[in-house]
C-alpha cells in the first residue's frame, strides 16, 4: 500500500485529500500513468500542466524516482505563493 | 542567522525586533521585502485570500533557497516569514530580510529569494472575490520568467 496526498486545486477538483492504493512496484511516472488511466477526468485533472512536482516521503523529487510500498506520495499542482 | 517560519498570525509587530536581530558584526546593509495582499485581481475586487501549504516540505524548500542564496552571495543573515490560512486584503503575506556587508549582495539575494520562493515553495493561493465567487490562482508565466534571469551554476 502507498498513501497519495493531493494539494491545492487538485484536492478540490478530485474531491480527495488522500487515498491508499495497492502498489506492487514502479516509479513516479508509472504512478501518474496509473492514476491518469482511471478515467478521462483523472487524465485531464493530472495533466502535465497541472502538476508541478511530486514529493516522496516529504522530499520533493526532481526526476523520476522509485516508489515502494509504505511510501507517502504527494502530488503538487503549480505553486502560487509569495 | 538563517531561518524560515510559516505562520497564520500577522508578523508586522515582529519586524522591528527582527531588524535588530539580523544585524551582526560588519553588517552594512539590510534589505527587507514585504508582500501585501492586493485588493483586486484583474480588476475583480477581492474579499480575501486563503493560502494552503505543505507543512514540513515548505520549510525545507525555503531553507534550500536560502542556502543557495548564501552560496552565491556574501550574505550574513536571511530570514523568511510566510503566512498561511485566511488573509484579508491589505495584510502582509510574506517577509524576506537579508543582511550583508554591502547593499548589492543584500538587494540581489533578496530578489533571488523572492523569485525562487514564488516558483518553488509549495504554497497555493485561493482568491475569494467580493461577488462571492472564488478560484485557485494559476501559476504566472511572468514569475517563471523572472526566475530565469538568475543564471546560476547548478
Amino acid at each position: 500500500m502507498i498513501k497519495i496526498r493531493y494539494f491545492g486545486f487538485l484536492k478540490e477538483i478530485l474531491n480527495l485529500e488522500e487515498e491508499q492504493i495497492e502498489w506492487p512496484q514502479g516509479d513516479s511516472q508509472a504512478l501518474l500513468t496509473y492514476l491518469r488511466s482511471r478515467s478521462d477526468f483523472w487524465a485531464e485533472s493530472l495533466s502535465e500542466q497541472n502538476i508541478f512536482r511530486l514529493a516522496i516521503n516529504q522530499k520533493i523529487i526532481y526526476q523520476t524516482s522509485p516508489i515502494s510500498s509504505g511510501d507517502e506520495v504527494a502530488i503538487l499542482p503549480p505553486v502560487t505563493g509569495g | 542567522m538563517f531561518w524560515v517560519k510559516i505562520q497564520e498570525s500577522p508578523f508586522d509587530a515582529e519586524i522591528p525586533v527582527l531588524d535588530q536581530q539580523i544585524q551582526i558584526n560588519n553588517c552594512g546593509a539590510i534589505v527587507s521585502f514585504k508582500g501585501i495582499v492586493r485588493g483586486y485581481d484583474e480588476q475583480e475586487p477581492l474579499s480575501h485570500l486563503y493560502l494552503e501549504h505543505f507543512p514540513g516540505v515548505t520549510e525545507q524548500e525555503i531553507e534550500r533557497i536560502l542556502q543557495q542564496a548564501k552560496e552565491y552571495w556574501p550574505i550574513e543573515s536571511a530570514i523568511v516569514i510566510h503566512r498561511v490560512g485566511r488573509l484579508n486584503i491589505g495584510e502582509s503575506i510574506v517577509l524576506v530580510m537579508v543582511a550583508a556587508s554591502h547593499r548589492k549582495a543584500a538587494f540581489e539575494a533578496s530578489q533571488f529569494i523572492m523569485d525562487y520562493l514564488k516558483t518553488e515553495a509549495p504554497f497555493w493561493k485561493k482568491e475569494f472575490f467580493q461577488n462571492e465567487t472564488s478560484r485557485w490562482v494559476k501559476a504566472k508565466e511572468s514569475d517563471i520568467e523572472q526566475k530565469k534571469r538568475w543564471q546560476l551554476p547548478s
